[in-house]
């Protein structure tokens, strides 16, 4: 898993069954210190997040597919809450 | 699942048994930004309505097969969609900034009308 934050949403009409009535977000992934690191995912989401959120993001298929109801599901990446404070040790 | 850019199609009449009917097409991935990233890969197309030029996002891994007909088949990256519009917040432009702007590699741009185009032209 990972942290990450929502800045923006995918719409797509032509897409699999499984992701159909599903809202797809896009997150841009950080570093516990919420430092971008770069890379970004295209998730899933289940914690009604929206844009600016900072969130906890799943990235594992047997996972997401028990959180969707799926199977088979192509589904990796699902936002499965929303970040209220991460507290590092000094 | 990530952003790519379908960039050309692959034709294999002989292959594994499960993948029958299964359209391969090349996409190149994309960073956050829409802009072209790492090498060019080849693609399951589990929509069946994908054709070059057109912004996609694609599912890897052992996800890829879970995509397809048959999931017990060797895939590892499958198209699981065609993007109509990327909404972003604050100023980066973004892949669906991108698709406004001439395609990259000078292909085809995915509007709407493209894609028929293309799809019917694949």
């Amino acid at each position: 898993m990972y942290i990450g934050r929502v800045v923006g949403s995918v719409v797509a009409t032509i897409k699999i069954p499984h992701l159909e009535g599903r809202r797809l977000l896009l997150v841009d992934q950080l570093d516990p210190d919420g430092v971008e690191t770069g890379d970004y995912d295209i998730a899933v989401d289940v914690a009604q997040a929206g844009p600016g959120d900072t969130v906890l993001v799943l990235d594992e298929g047997n996972g997401a597919r028990q959180i969707l109801g799926l199977d088979p599901g192509a589904v990796r990446a699902v936002i499965v809450g929303v970040v209220d404070q991460v507290a590092l040790a000094d | 699942m990530k952003f790519g850019r379908v960039i050309g199609t692959v034709v294999a009449t002989q292959k594994y048994d499960g993948l029958e009917g299964v359209k391969f097409l090349v996409v190149q991935p994309l960073d956050r930004d829409g802009n072209p990233t790492g090498r060019a890969t080849i693609a399951a197309d589990a929509t069946a309505q994908a054709g070059r030029g057109h912004l996609v996002f694609v599912v890897g891994s052992r996800e890829a097969a879970q995509a397809l007909p048959d999931v017990f088949v060797p895939v590892d990256l499958a198209i699981t969609g065609i993007v109509d519009e990327v909404d972003r917040e604050g100023a980066r432009p973004g892949p669906g900034a991108a698709r406004r702007r001439p395609a990259p590699l000078g292909r085809k741009d995915a509007t709407r009308t493209g894609r028929r185009t293309a799809t019917e032209g694949g």
